[in-house]
């Protein structure tokens, strides 16, 4: 029994032997045979290179050659997952401190109450650009924020008919008042620019807190370091939303898709945290401090209120405007 | 129920464009708007290929995932379909798109893309099959008439396939097997997740 065994496990290993000769072998016969894919371009490996393919096509629209954007997968991923929840957080987080702030705080009151005498803070021009500027910001942010949070918010709510026709509507309304923002971007930037430079006043006003905590009243030029914070945050964050917003506008004027989907990406990011601060920026004008708004409601400002906020820039004005008339009491007096 | 799917057999195709052509016509599209195209890599050069590319109808379809007033929809046979009457042009489903498929007929105008316009695989759109307004806004329902995407109905050489994914991948394999060689289905990891072993 072992030598048959011992046999056959002997033959088998020369069968095997001779099997894998012969495969290793060319064999004359079909040697012809070509292989027309060994130097073909292969789909995984263009793929690995450049994470697109893109080619030649002979119809007129040259822009659809490319073949594959795998990137998109990427663009998704951000549009439907990190772009809400940095939205979110950011929108509803400035919220939340903003109404613990206003509980804790409440509103920053004139401490020597109303002088009865009014100065002027902003000219008509200059509260045309704003309120030109912050309807506009409104229209865009409660449009722009349809797109992203719409459809898992709204949409349940509405149905799909009224969703698609207000969006639509919000679509149009973001193109449009695109071009009046930008302009009024631009104007607040020429128009406030020399008010807005950073000087060493803004380095003690942080340090003391601006004043909102406590009942500390910091001097500042016109504009305090937090108005000026506002201020660069709207020039810069509203040039970039801007810049990428008329590129995703006007699709391959300037990028391809690849530069389209980092614009929608620099737009969205930089539109929810702009959305954030101007929160932050309408509560300390509204609610959120005695006598604050009617500097761009009436554009003028009590006295006494210019002297808690602006100290400096009120002596400025004062000895500009009317040295004799005024006669201004000690800045110490007021703190 | 059938997973329709597309297949384009690279080393068969031969850059005819009669798949366009075909596809212009069966569902008169706009001038500008291509449904399909065919995009040549490497053009002239050793190993160069063709690939005739439209909507893959993907699996979990990213356009249907960014779209912010979701108006795409999967039908049972996996065709990835959307309503023009909902879509706001916005844009979101050509970035999002792997394979460049979603078409507006204004691209470029003033701050107005134009209801999307895409491969529909023959199947129409939520409308009535084969009503007029359907023709009007997606063209021909071939599907609702039994018939296959006319493409790949056209193709001169066989290379485009459309049909259910599984005998499209079994003619591909065994063409594969009698050749001696293939260079896979293009795109199909992409859009199915899953690539057909030659």
């Amino acid at each position: 029994m072992g030598s048959i065994g011992r046999f056959s496990r002997l033959a088998f290993g020369a069968w095997a032997l001779l099997l894998l000769l012969v495969a290793a072998a060319p064999a004359p016969s079909s040697a012809q045979q070509v292989n027309p894919t060994a130097s073909s371009v292969k789909e995984q490996q263009l793929l690995q290179e450049l994470n697109r393919i893109q080619g030649r096509v002979s119809i007129p629209d040259q822009r659809s050659g490319v073949l594959e954007q795998p990137a998109g997968r990427d663009w998704r991923e951000f549009r439907n997952v990190t772009l809400r929840w940095v939205g979110g957080i950011a929108i509803l987080g400035v919220l939340a401190v903003l109404v613990i702030f206003y509980l804790s705080r409440g509103m920053v009151r004139l401490e020597s109450g109303r002088s009865g005498r009014s100065i002027v803070r902003f000219t008509t021009f200059e509260r045309f650009v704003h309120w030109m500027t912050a309807t506009c910001f409104i229209i865009l942010a409660l449009s722009g924020l349809n797109i992203t949070f719409g459809r898992p918010l709204l949409l349940p709510l509405i149905g799909f008919e009224a969703f698609s026709e207000w969006s639509q509507w919000a679509k149009y309304a973001h193109n449009y008042l695109s071009f009046p923002f930008t302009i009024g971007v631009v104007l607040i930037f020429l128009m406030w620019i020399a008010g807005n430079i950073p000087n060493k006043v803004d380095i003690d006003w942080i340090k003391r807190g601006g004043g909102l905590v406590g009942h500390d009243h910091p001097p500042a030029y016109r504009f305090n370091a937090g108005q000026k914070a506002i201020y660069w945050i709207v020039v810069i964050g509203g040039g970039l939303v801007a810049a990428t917003g008329y590129e995703l506008m006007f699709p391959f004027y300037v990028t391809g898709i690849e530069g389209m989907q980092t614009a929608q990406i620099v737009h969205s990011i930089v539109a929810v945290l702009f959305v954030a601060a101007m929160l932050a920026h309408i509560y300390i004008g509204t609610i959120g401090m005695e006598g604050a708004f009617e500097a761009m409601g009436s554009g003028t400002v009590d006295v006494n209120w210019a002297r808690e906020h602006h100290t400096l820039w009120l002596e400025e004005e004062m000895a500009r405007t009317r040295p004799n008339d005024a006669q201004p009491q000690p800045a110490t007096a007021a703190e | 129920m059938a997973r329709m799917k597309f297949l384009c057999d690279a080393d068969r195709c031969i850059e005819c464009n009669a798949c366009v052509t075909a596809c212009k016509n069966e569902h008169e599209v706009p001038w500008g708007i291509n449904r399909r195209r065919v995009v040549t890599i490497n053009d002239g050069k050793p190993g160069e290929r063709s690939i005739s590319m439209a909507c893959m109808h993907c699996t979990d379809a990213p356009c249907a995932a960014v779209c912010p007033v979701n108006c795409f929809y999967t039908t049972a046979d996996g065709v990835v379909l959307h309503s023009k009457d909902l879509c706001i042009g916005c844009g979101y489903c050509f970035y999002a798109c792997p394979f460049g498929a979603p078409q507006y007929p204004k691209v470029g105008n003033f701050g107005s893309r134009g209801k999307m316009d895409k491969c529909t695989f023959c199947a129409g759109g939520p409308e009535a099959d084969g009503s007029k307004e359907e023709y009007d806004k997606y063209g021909a329902n071939r599907l609702a008439e039994g018939k296959l995407p006319l493409c790949a109905e056209m193709c001169s050489t066989k290379s485009l396939l459309a049909g259910d994914g599984e005998i499209i991948a079994q003619i591909y394999k065994e063409r594969v097997m009698k050749r001696g060689y293939g260079s896979g289905a293009w795109g199909w990891k992409t859009a199915y997740r899953e690539t057909i072993e030659s």
